[in-house]
This record gives structure tokens, C-alpha cells and sequence, in this order.
């Protein structure tokens, strides 16, 4: 593989996973946050401790037992076994898997405070308009927390984009398949190629700073058009 | 005693403390840089050594390629303990390392390894690549990894095992992906399965790789360190010739 080829696929692989890795968080992330703000059970902090945990944690206590998790001591080698495989470590669907647990609380927290934010009241009025709980969530709950919803979506993104330590420890660094940009910038800079290095390196730093920015107008306008 | 007197009795005592620090040379303390391949032999030889001299030594791990980037930005290391002759070479010619003071510590050997026991029956396994994932060190950082590549491409079969190769970033890393069964076959030190019993393993003939001949060398920032210069006499004697010749590696004479 030629060298502009190299760096494009490490550029597609990584936007792959994070739109993938997205999708699935909106997609497990959103009961979870709906539960933790409606829920009076005693022990949902402690569920919002687990979601949280890997704001705290360090990469590679995640890349660690995801490695052992995904392998053929775990779970993921039983799943693997399915299709023929042993393991799910150094394939995309393994890499999906790390980057969801690693970005979770990105995605999570911002939808349940937006849940939360509005408070019972809406509800209780698509209630008495005879709304069942399912319409009042979609068509009352949904469209009220859409500043969340952006706001995970796009952490969520972004913080898989950058993710390092996970995919380093479960991904192998097959080019195409599991070698993501941070894990190329890595390589590059180790082997003294730093050209590449900076252009990678720089495109990131560019990326970073408009998806925070766009986000932070972004947020405004629209916390703005539901006032 | 008077504030002016206390004054000169602090620093009298501190100027006695600096210079009792920089006089006695068995206080000293060596900053070593050591190829992740080296690591259970080095954790042995510094322990003897900091028993036999009294000297403290702190050693940082990594792939020899990692570490060499973090010694062209003066990071503090004393001693360089490569996994290559290249790097150490490399680091003399650009005024980092004291010139004279390479030599070659140890030699070390590819291991075809596998925790399942039978897997492994020798050059065979390889051959029949019946394997789904074979793990080896990242051929451009790690030394051993381009001794692996060599391998395969000697056996004439990397072009169809190229697909199901998975990069470690060192061969420390390398292991583990064989250790945790992520991948069932790996090309791996000796030295890191040298203590290791079961699973099943073919120690890699010389002849189809390179030479991994493995340097060390006395990094500019260590020249006046009395416990970096101990340590590179210490690792040319006898016991730590012992110990490396132990953990799987050829031992020079």
C-alpha cells in the first residue's frame, strides 16, 4: 500500500468507527439516559456511577479486559466462534465495541440532562392531552432534548475519533481494518516520520477545534429557537 | 545564636549535603532505556546489580523505535538497551550516545509460540497456515518484527500470511495478543517464554533471519553518571552473562 493511500484509509477506517460507534451509542444511550432521569430507583446513581466509569478510568484498564473480554477467554470469542473467528480483538466490530463503552458517558450524560432539564411538567401535560407514554417520548420528550442529543452525538463522535489507548491495545494495527489515525500518528512518530506525523497530527488538532466550536454555536442556537 | 548564624549553619549543612551527594559515587542513580524484549532479564541483572554496587536504577520499557524518538528529544535516560544495532549506532553518530562505549549484550531469538499445547510442530505450522491471527512486533519499530518478516518472507509464504498478521507495537505487546489467545500463533522473543512452561513452541533457526544482535550504549546524559557507567561494566560480567544466556538469549564471547 502506497503511502496517500495509507493515510486515507487510516482517515475513512477512523470516520467509519466513529459514525458507526455513534449510531449505536444514540441508539443504546438514549433509553439508558431516559432511565436515569426518570427513574426514582435508589440505586440508578450507581448505574450512573458504571456509565461514568470510563471518564475516570484510564484506556488501559478499558483496553485490557476488552482484550481479555474479546478473546477466547470471553464473551467475544464465544461470538466470534459464530462466525468462524476466535476472537474479536483486532477486527472492526471488536473496535466498535471498545469505542462504545469508551465514549458511553459522552453520549449518555449530555441527553439525560436534557431529559432532565425540562422536568416532569411537559409530560404531565401530554398526559392529561392523552399522549401515551410512547407519543409523549417521541413527539414531547425527543424534540425537547434535542440540545442533548446533538451534544452527545457529537462528543461522542469526536471523543472516538480521538480514542488511542483502547484500539492500541485491542486492535493489532491492521491497516483498512483496525489502524485508526491516532494509532498511524503513533506509528509515524515512532519510526521519525514526521512529516506524515504533522500532517495527521495537525489535521486533528484542526478537526478537535472546529467540532468544539461548531458545537458550542450549535448549542446556543438551539437552546435560543426552544426558548 | 544570632538569625545571621543560623543562616550560615543552614547552608553550611546544605553545601556539606550537596557535596557529600556528588562525592560519594554509591548514591548515584541510573536512568535506563530497555527494549521491551529485555525487560525479565534486565528486571534480574538491576536487581543483582543494585544489591552488589548499592547504586538505584530506574528502567523505562518500550519498543527500541519508541524510545530512540524519546532520546533524540533529550529525554533523560543514561543507558540505551536496544534491541538493535542500529539505533544505539544511530544515536552515536548524532552526538547523543559517548562514542566507544557500544557493545553487544546479548543476541536474541525468534520463538514461534502458541498457549495451546500441540499447536505448535515447528516450521509446519507455518506453512500450513491453517491459523486464523499471527501476532508479531511492528516490523518497522521492533527489531524483532522485521526479523519476523524475514522469517516469513524466507519461508516463502508472507504474501498469504501477510492478511492475518497483527501488529504488537513492541514485543511486549506482541505477547500478550499470544498470552490472552487473541491470536493463537506469534513470533516472539525467547527470552519471553524462556520461564514460561506449556503451550507449545519452535525456536526460530538463526538462518532464516538476520542477526538480532542487540546493543547497548552510554547515552551523553550519562557520561559523568558513576551508576550508568557501573551498570554497562556490570552487564558485560559474568552473572549477568548468566542471566541473559538464561532467559533465552546467545551470550557473545
Amino acid at each position: 500500500m502506497d503511502d496517500g493511500a495509507e493515510l486515507w484509509a487510516a482517515v475513512r477506517l477512523t470516520v467509519e468507527l466513529a459514525v458507526v460507534t455513534t449510531l449505536v451509542l444514540l441508539v443504546i444511550g438514549t433509553p439508558i439516559a431516559w432511565w436515569l432521569a426518570r427513574s426514582r430507583a435508589a440505586w440508578k446513581e450507581a448505574v450512573a456511577a458504571v456509565v461514568a466509569l470510563p471518564l475516570v478510568l484510564p484506556p488501559t484498564v478499558l483496553g485490557f479486559y476488552a482484550l481479555i473480554l474479546l478473546g477466547p477467554d470471553g464473551p467475544g470469542g464465544w461470538v466470534a466462534g459464530l462466525f468462524g473467528g476466535r476472537s474479536l480483538a483486532f477486527t472492526f466490530e471488536g473496535l466498535v465495541i471498545g469505542s462504545v463503552l469508551y465514549s458511553l458517558p459522552f453520549v449518555v450524560q449530555p441527553i439525560r440532562n436534557a431529559f432532565e432539564s425540562f422536568g416532569p411538567r411537559p409530560l404531565e401535560v401530554a398526559a392529561t392531552l392523552r399522549a401515551g407514554p410512547r407519543d409523549a417520548f417521541w413527539s414531547v420528550a425527543v424534540p425537547l432534548a434535542r440540545p442533548g442529543f446533538v451534544t452527545g452525538a457529537v462528543l461522542g463522535f469526536a471523543h472516538t475519533v480521538g480514542e488511542f489507548g483502547v484500539v492500541l491495545m485491542i486492535g493489532g494495527g491492521i491497516p483498512g481494518e483496525t489502524k485508526v489515525l491516532s494509532v498511524a500518528i503513533y506509528d509515524y512518530v515512532e519510526t521519525l516520520q514526521w512529516t506524515k506525523a504533522h500532517m495527521l497530527a495537525g489535521g486533528m488538532l484542526v478537526f478537535a477545534f472546529a467540532v468544539i466550536l461548531g458545537m458550542l454555536v450549535l448549542e446556543k442556537r438551539l437552546a435560543r429557537r426552544l426558548r | 545564636m544570632t538569625g545571621c548564624g543560623r543562616r550560615r549553619l543552614g547552608q553550611t549543612l546544605l553545601a556539606l549535603l550537596l557535596l557529600g551527594a556528588a562525592s560519594v559515587g554509591w548514591a548515584a542513580e541510573a536512568r535506563l532505556a530497555i527494549a521491551a524484549n529485555f525487560t525479565a532479564a534486565a528486571r534480574e541483572i538491576v536487581a543483582a546489580f543494585e544489591a552488589a554496587t548499592g547504586h538505584r536504577v530506574v528502567a523505562s520499557f518500550g519498543s527500541t523505535g519508541a524510545l530512540y524518538t524519546q532520546i533524540t528529544q533529550r529525554a533523560p535516560y543514561h543507558v540505551f538497551l536496544a534491541a538493535d544495532q542500529v539505533r544505539p549506532a544511530l544515536a552515536e553518530r548524532e552526538g547523543l550516545a559517548v562514542p566507544g562505549t557500544r557493545f553487544t549484550y546479548a543476541t536474541g531469538r525468534l520463538v514461534l509460540f502458541s498457549r495451546e499445547p500441540d499447536l505448535v510442530t515447528g516450521e509446519a505450522t507455518l506453512r500450513a497456515g491453517t491459523f486464523t491471527k499471527l501476532a508479531v512486533a511492528n516490523p518497522i519499530t521492533a527489531p524483532y518484527g522485521a526479523a519476523a518478516v524475514e522469517v516469513l518472507r524466507a519461508l516463502g509464504i508472507y504474501q498469504t500470511v501477510e492478511r492475518r498478521l497483527v501488529l504488537g507495537t513492541n514485543i511486549a505487546q506482541t505477547y500478550q495478543f499470544v498470552e490472552t489467545g487473541n491470536a493463537e500463533l506469534g513470533l516472539v522473543a525467547a527470552s519471553q517464554v524462556a520461564e514460561r512452561a506449556g503451550g507449545s513452541r519452535w525456536l526460530v533457526p538463526q538462518s532464516l533471519h538476520s542477526v538480532i544482535a542487540q546493543d547497548a550504549v552510554l547515552l551523553t546524559i550519562g557520561a559523568e553518571n558513576p551508576a550508568a557507567v557501573a551498570f554497562l561494566a556490570f552487564l558485560r560480567s559474568g552473572p549477568a552473562r548468566a542471566v541473559i544466556a538464561r532467559h533465552g538469549y546467545a551470550v557473545a564471547e
